[in-house]
């Protein structure tokens, strides 16, 4: 797979942890590891949806892709350049061609600044364009996302929820990036308002042939945007398959009790689903479990859980699974 | 008529704010049935919340301010009771549950403490009845170790946990009625199953009636029994829950089940999406509120808000046209 062309991004044995510091002397004690041990690789054009709960690791993944974290461990190639060894204005350049739309477009737009300033300020900062290029690229941007162009003199707190997300959606396409990481890009908007953003995500997809990274934890949504999708749990991926394949036939335990938990919205077929409800809760990744991280909520587990962590392995094409016991779901 | 455990009529609830007055619920009216579980649907700012606040006494006036409606529980209004009176009926005869577990309990009480006061205060236990009482409820929301854990701190329970002291908590004086705000936004898909399936164990065992406001359909089709759906502090549509989702009549309904995805569902399409956002209302409208973003709007929508009526015997919408042939009704 490695070095194919179509490969856009590869990451691999990527582990990132967060020192914890203690005492008068602030000596590290221990570490969260957030992300222990990831590899996937994403396709050019595709949208890989990255599903798991809080605190799985997910959006440290995305942000130590973009390089926002240096990286405890492993390597991501990005059109086959190693980010990871990139530093200073090599590394600048090449954020041109990734960007991030962020969960909070509450939090993540300045307050003080205007919708011109907010989506031009990438363009200034690149010294792509500059006056009245930039004040053009913008306004051309707000219609691209579906804005008035005159809304650029207002700001942030002008907007709702929705429009904000699509300003933060203009911004990232600025500098025309080839990759974006949406990081839960709905979930805090309203019920009617997310399928308008998704909506808008698939259109720009089409017309710009972008890939995404589609962090989320709403897998019904995931599944719409999603040609492959990959679940994480306490700082591993479990899972990793085309999408039909996934929901369809999903060989990991902790993807069968996710898919059961999800309320459908239609109470007849809701009925008649089967349902795991794990018990307990997610333990705690400064000090994981050992062997499979699943295995203290495992309906399954065995002895060997706890002694070996399971290979994340290729049981059918195109379909990765970390479990030692998947055979009994083929 | 069926007799109703709790019945509201009219309510009306605006809110001062420095931009004007928000007509945050405009003249709401529903019944509760005994044991029954009744699901109250809508975006944020549809006044579903502040509906159940008014009626709890629980809306801070200023800035709120019911200016009209009754409720009436066991045919006593609970809008024109004293603070007092309501509190002896909040906590006893109907409790409540809020999405945010963290800043519902006290972080510098223990939980068990916490469980103890209302036991005491309410119920008239001992101290040592209540603490007695205290770990066996602990114990039917699913806490291992509950005797022990009566002497922690709810900073020392996960997400989840907390959710179940609040239920725990809610559910002490056995109440004939529990609201449920939102409990279950907060938290994971898996604990969100865990705190479902607790709640349906619990109504079946203690027979209340649950009045379950959130946003999530899904969450409505697999609890409810009936369901309300509210839009710009009306209610808009009001079914049994079989009955909605088969067959959803009012625009904005068959709008918020058109734009989920299904996890259950194959298609890739383009999801159905209603175009503009929610209003905020700073008059009382005498249009439709939902008219500004309707596929089947009319002339007659922008003249006059429709009444909430009905098309069968058990399914009411407030909408002028039929969505089935895009004419008026």
């Amino acid at each position: 797979m490695a070095g194919s062309p179509d490969v856009l991004l590869e990451v691999k044995d990527l582990k990132m942890y967060f020192p914890i510091y203690r005492g008068v002397v602030q000596r590290e004690v221990g570490a969260v590891h957030a992300v222990d041990g990831v590899s996937f690789n994403v396709i050019r054009g595709e949208t890989l949806g990255l599903v798991g709960e809080s605190g799985c690791g997910k959006s440290t993944t995305g942000r130590t892709i973009l390089q926002l974290y240096k990286p405890t461990a492993g390597s991501i190639h990005f059109d086959g350049v190693d980010l990871v060894a990139l530093k200073g204005e090599e590394l600048r350049l090449m954020r041109r061609k990734m960007q991030m739309i962020f969960q909070d477009p509450y939090a993540s737009l300045n307050p003080r600044m205007t919708i011109a300033e907010i989506i031009g300020e990438p363009l200034a900062v690149h010294n792509i364009a500059t006056g009245k290029e930039i004040q053009e690229r913008v306004e051309h941007l707000l219609e691209l996302v579906n804005l008035n162009p005159s809304f650029a003199t207002r700001y942030a707190h002008e907007f709702s929820g929705g429009q904000r997300q699509r300003i933060g959606i203009a911004r990232a396409l600025a500098l025309q990036p080839s990759f974006i990481v949406c990081d839960e890009p709905i979930s805090a908007l309203d019920v009617s308002i997310q399928a308008q953003v998704v909506n808008l995500l698939d259109e720009l997809q089409h017309q710009f042939n972008l890939t995404y990274l589609f962090i989320a934890h709403d897998l019904s949504m995931v599944r719409h945007i999603s040609k492959r999708v990959a679940v994480m749990y306490l700082g591993v991926i479990v899972e990793l398959a085309d999408r039909s394949e996934l929901y369809n036939k999903p060989l990991h335990p902790y993807t069968q009790a996710l898919l059961s938990a999800i309320p459908i919205p239609d109470p007849i077929a809701d009925a008649k689903r089967a349902r795991t409800i794990l018990q307990g809760d997610v333990p705690s990744p400064v000090n994981p479990p050992s062997g499979c991280r699943f295995r203290t909520r495992c309906p399954i587990a065995e002895k060997m859980c706890a002694e070996t962590r399971p290979e994340f392995r290729e049981l059918k094409p195109g379909h990765l699974v970390a479990c030692h016991f998947a055979e009994r779901f083929v | 008529m069926p007799d109703f455990l709790l019945d509201i009529k009219g309510l009306e609830t605006q809110f001062k704010t420095p931009d004007g007055i928000v007509h945050a619920v405009n003249g709401v009216s529903f019944g509760l049935k005994e044991g029954e579980t009744l699901g109250v649907v809508g975006e944020s700012g549809c006044g579903k919340s502040v509906t159940m606040l008014s009626v709890m006494g629980l809306v801070q006036s200023p800035p709120g301010k019911i200016v009209a409606g009754e409720a009436y529980f066991f045919n006593q209004d609970l809008l024109q009771m004293s603070n007092e009176e309501l509190r002896h009926i909040r906590g006893s005869q109907i409790s409540m549950v809020f999405q945010d577990p963290m800043t519902s309990l006290n972080p510098v009480l223990t939980v068990g403490r916490q469980l103890e006061e209302p036991l005491m205060l309410h119920v008239g236990m001992s101290k040592n009845q209540a603490r007695d009482r205290a770990a066996e409820l602990l114990e039917m929301v699913g806490i291992p170790n509950a005797k022990d854990r009566l002497n922690d701190y709810p900073h020392q329970y996960s997400g989840g946990m907390r959710q179940r002291v609040m239920i725990a908590m809610a559910l002490s004086c056995s109440p004939q009625i529990l609201i449920a705000d939102e409990p279950t936004t907060a938290l994971d898909v898996t604990i969100q199953a865990q705190i479902m399936d607790l709640v349906k164990r619990l109504r079946d065992e203690l027979g209340m009636a649950i009045i379950w406001i959130t946003h999530d359909l899904g969450v409505v089709a697999g609890l409810a029994q009936r369901v309300i759906v509210m839009y710009g502090g009306f209610i808009i549509e009001e079914a049994p829950v079989n009955e909605l989702f088969a067959n959803p009549s009012h625009p904005y309904t068959l709008g918020l089940i058109g734009s989920l995805p299904r996890v259950d569902d194959e298609s890739h399409d383009r999801l159905y999406s209603i175009e503009g956002h929610p209003p905020v209302l700073y008059q009382k409208p005498h249009a439709c509120p939902f008219a500004p973003r309707c596929k089947w709007v009319m002339e007659r929508c922008w003249k006059e808000n429709p009444t909430l009526d009905p098309i069968t015997s058990d399914h009411k919408i407030a909408c002028w046209a039929d969505v089935k042939t895009g004419r008026a009704r």
